[in-house]
């Protein structure tokens, strides 16, 4: 009886991972065969994404995640990293007890309304006070800056919580103040798990889809600067999906497949990062 | 009449030799106490005789332990050899329930019981324990508001109504205060009776009180055992004089 | 000239407490904006009313129905299957390769992100399975996605209860079945009733999964096999395709109130673990 249990119990801990590999395996599928047929290096590097004439260079969707995700770290990282230092070490233990659920609520708002926010309120503003479109990589980042956000502070308190008390009470001991404790001693020893949250956080950014394509505009061209509309791989997959068939989908399906190495990638490195003890 | 019998018994966690070569017999109806410096393999006895030791993993454990003349690892249901060896921890554990529930834990493992033997094997349990007139009135309260003395004789009680025929206790006052300590001690003296006791402390004067025969074991080997008064009077090895006239441990 | 420690760390701390409220703020900010523009339209109709003229008029009701029903299948799902990985995780196995690869499997898809989950769960579920845009096609996607929070959330609740108990149960002749069942389960319950609330919330917010693999029927779902919309879902078209602003508004402060009460629902308890573990 117990035997059977354990198996049962081994079988159901086996199914996460045999999700991936079903994911990875249905994805490719459907997706390597239309890479092959336009070539790697057309699919990944060709500026034309033009899916009736058969043209699927996916360059400018690439190029689009990079600056959005470069934006949302650039806004989010320091915001994030500040909060959990303060958080971890400044607060008061009551404060900090109610602050990190409420920062992680940030996460639990859903994607949409972000995105909606966005639309209704930041792009109006950035295209009256910067020009542009308003609908543009600027108004992504701040939205996804906003969304990662969680992510890095909550990675970043357990990497600093996970700093040995007497670190900090031998260089308090020496005479340091508490900031140049937290400055030379804790965020020094903390750094590979901030990283790994920073990566997290990065991967998140990448793999966001509604909110991004309410607020970046779509457009299929490769951008000059941060006000200009761009679009992501995630946006490209999921605007089109609704009536792409044949080869039109398998190029999503192929948009999938980059998806899915960049996020594995950087999953990799986070994973690396988080295992690394000071 | 020997109950359990120890036949070269090496056990090592890891690369580390725990215990080695041990050889005892423990007598029926008696109290055997086991002491020895801190990490000298006592509790490592205790955890081989009910092979909980199988729950640790990395452990290698060689030799042979007889429970009534049977090898304990023919047996094959360790459960059943688990009730049948019963054990009280260093600390008192009482599982988050009510004095009842803990109590009836063990039992309702095995089968239902009504109300009624429900009822009579609580009452029995906490009265060979020592505890039953303390806490008669109030069964039904949350077991963790007791007293550290209070909730080790309930450990007690609870090891009792699973009915094992042999009660081993691991430095059970450790954390008590002399007074619970003498009502631990009355209960073990009361359940000399019925039951075969070992008795694991680093409290010299414990095993010199209570026990019938005491075994001292020093970094994994037994260095003697013999009865309590030999051993704390004319011990034959000098260590063991030593160790019972607190020149070390 | 040299700027005394104590003044670096009066600044510091500034920028610190800066950071933390303006993240605070940016939550209030979203939350009162949706709310603020949604309250006034929500009434009892609102709630009760079928989905009229693709959303112009009428209510929500079959979205809401929708939701509830893919939750449901969500969790069906995920719940049992997650909790038995994370048993077998926490209390059947040694840590060894076997359970770093099932780990790895369960951190990779915890950073998959959703637009996969929705090219996954379309191409199996709806495609190759056959079961068209439809509540069951949604609701195992959903439980694809949400596994990882499942598994996570309750094999840490599994980890917080004292080794102890195992030890007495198991010397009582608890069978290592019974061990976890009685003594190990009942204590750890709090904390995986957060993760699977954690899953509801999940499932709730998002967005891309559901609309590939549910479709965005308006009517009441009569059956599992029938496509339907959930909340988010149907925030997303009213809000991107302009159709109504109002009832946009309407639905994302409901959407923004359930997730409000789910995460302070699931923090409550998490709290109450905590607190009885000292």
């Amino acid at each position: 009886m117990d035997k059977i249990i354990s198996k049962l119990l081994f079988l159901a801990a086996t199914s996460s991972t045999a999700i991936l590999a079903l994911i990875a395996l249905f994805i490719f599928k459907e997706g390597v065969p239309i890479m092959a047929k336009s070539g790697l290096a057309h699919f990944l590097f060709g500026n034309e994404w033009r899916p009736l004439q058969g043209m699927f260079g996916i360059f400018p969707f690439i190029v689009g995640s990079l600056w959005i995700t470069a934006g949302a770290l650039i806004l989010g990282v320091p915001l994030g990293v500040c909060c959990a230092v303060y958080l971890a070490e400044f607060s008061p233990k009551k404060w900090a007890n109610i602050l990190k659920p409420a920062i992680e609520l940030l996460a639990g708002i859903p994607s949409v309304v972000y995105g909606f926010m966005g639309v209704m309120w930041l792009a109006p503003i950035i295209r009256t006070h910067l020009g542009g479109p308003g609908l543009s990589i600027l108004a992504a980042s701040c939205v996804l800056a906003i969304m990662i956000l969680p992510t890095i502070v909550g990675v970043s308190i357990d990497a600093i919580n996970a700093v040995p008390k007497s670190y900090k009470e031998g260089s308090l001991a020496l005479g340091a103040t508490e900031w140049q404790t937290v400055w030379r001693v804790i965020l020094p020893a903390a750094r590979s798990g901030i990283l790994a949250g920073v990566i997290l956080g990065m991967g998140r950014a990448v793999g966001e889809t509604m909110a991004v394509i309410m607020i970046s505009g779509n457009a299929t061209i490769i951008p000059n600067n941060m006000l200009d509309s761009v679009r992501t791989l995630t946006a490209n997959i999921a605007i089109e999906m609704g009536y792409a068939i044949g080869d039109h989908r398998q190029a999503l399906f192929a948009t999938g497949v980059v998806l899915f190495f960049f996020i594995m990638g950087l999953n990799m490195i986070a994973l690396k990062f988080s295992r690394r003890k000071f | 009449m020997k109950k359990i019998e120890i036949k070269n018994l090496n056990v090592s966690f890891d690369g580390f030799h725990a215990l080695r070569n041990v050889s005892f017999d423990i007598p029926r109806n008696e109290i055997l106490s086991i002491i020895g410096p801190a990490n000298s393999g006592k509790s490592t006895i205790l955890f081989c005789i009910n092979r909980m030791i199988e729950r640790i993993p990395n452990v290698k454990v060689e030799g042979d332990i007889l429970l009534d003349d049977r090898n304990i690892h023919t047996i094959k249901d360790v459960e059943e050899l688990r009730r049948r060896i019963g054990i009280v921890y260093a600390t008192p554990i009482p599982l988050p329930m009510t004095i009842k529930e803990n109590i009836l834990f063990g039992p309702k493992l095995k089968k239902r019981l009504t109300a009624a033997k429900a009822g009579e094997l609580v009452e029995n349990s906490l009265k060979a324990a020592v505890l039953w007139d303390e806490v008669k009135e109030r069964l039904d309260s949350s077991a963790l508001r007791l007293s550290g003395g209070q909730q080790q004789r309930l450990c007690i009680a609870r090891t009792l109504a699973v009915k094992p025929e042999v009660i081993m206790f691991d430095e059970p006052c450790s954390g008590l205060d002399p007074i619970s300590t003498a009502k631990v001690e009355e209960a073990m003296k009361e359940l000399k009776k019925d039951h075969t006791i070992v008795l694991v402390t680093n409290n010299t004067k414990q095993a010199a009180r209570v026990g019938d025969r005491t075994a001292f074991l020093l970094m994994g080997e037994l260095i003697e055992i013999d009865s309590t008064d030999k051993i704390f009077t004319a011990p034959s090895k000098q260590k063991t004089e030593e160790y019972v006239t607190g020149k070390f441990g | 000239m040299r700027i005394s420690p104590a003044i670096t760390q009066r600044l510091a701390k500034g920028v610190l407490i800066l950071a933390t409220i303006s993240a605070l703020g940016v939550l209030i900010f979203v939350i009162g904006f949706v709310l603020a523009g949604g309250f006034r339209h929500i009434s009892w109709s609102f709630l009760t009313e079928p989905i009229l003229d693709m959303g112009r008029g009428g209510g929500i009701l079959p979205a809401i129905a929708g939701t509830i029903l893919m939750v449901f299948v969500a969790i069906g799902i995920a719940a049992p299957l997650g909790i038995a990985s994370s048993i077998y995780l926490a209390e059947y196995t040694e840590e060894g390769r076997v359970t770093q690869t099932i780990r790895f499997g369960i951190n990779c898809l915890a950073g998959v992100p959703s637009i996969i989950f929705g090219l996954f769960g379309f191409i199996l579920f709806v495609v190759i399975l056959g079961f068209g845009w439809s509540i069951i096609s949604g609701g195992f996607s959903l439980a694809a996605m949400i596994l990882p929070t499942i598994i996570r959330t309750s094999e840490e609740a599994l980890r917080s209860v004292p080794k102890n108990y195992r030890d007495v149960a198991a010397s009582l002749g608890a069978t290592r079945w019974q061990v976890v069942t009685r003594s190990v389960l009942p204590y750890a319950l709090p904390g995986i009733l957060t993760g699977v609330i954690l899953g509801i919330g999940r499932s709730i917010e998002e967005t891309a999964v559901v609309i590939f693999t549910a479709g965005s029927a308006v009517q009441m779902p009569k059956s599992l096999f029938d496509s339907a919309r959930t909340m988010a879902v149907h925030f997303y078209i009213l809000a991107r395709e302009g159709i109504s602003n109002e009832n946009a508004y309407a639905t994302a402060a409901i959407l923004i109130c359930t997730i409000l009460i789910i995460n302070v629902f699931a923090y409550s308890l998490m709290h109450r673990l905590m607190r009885g573990k000292s």
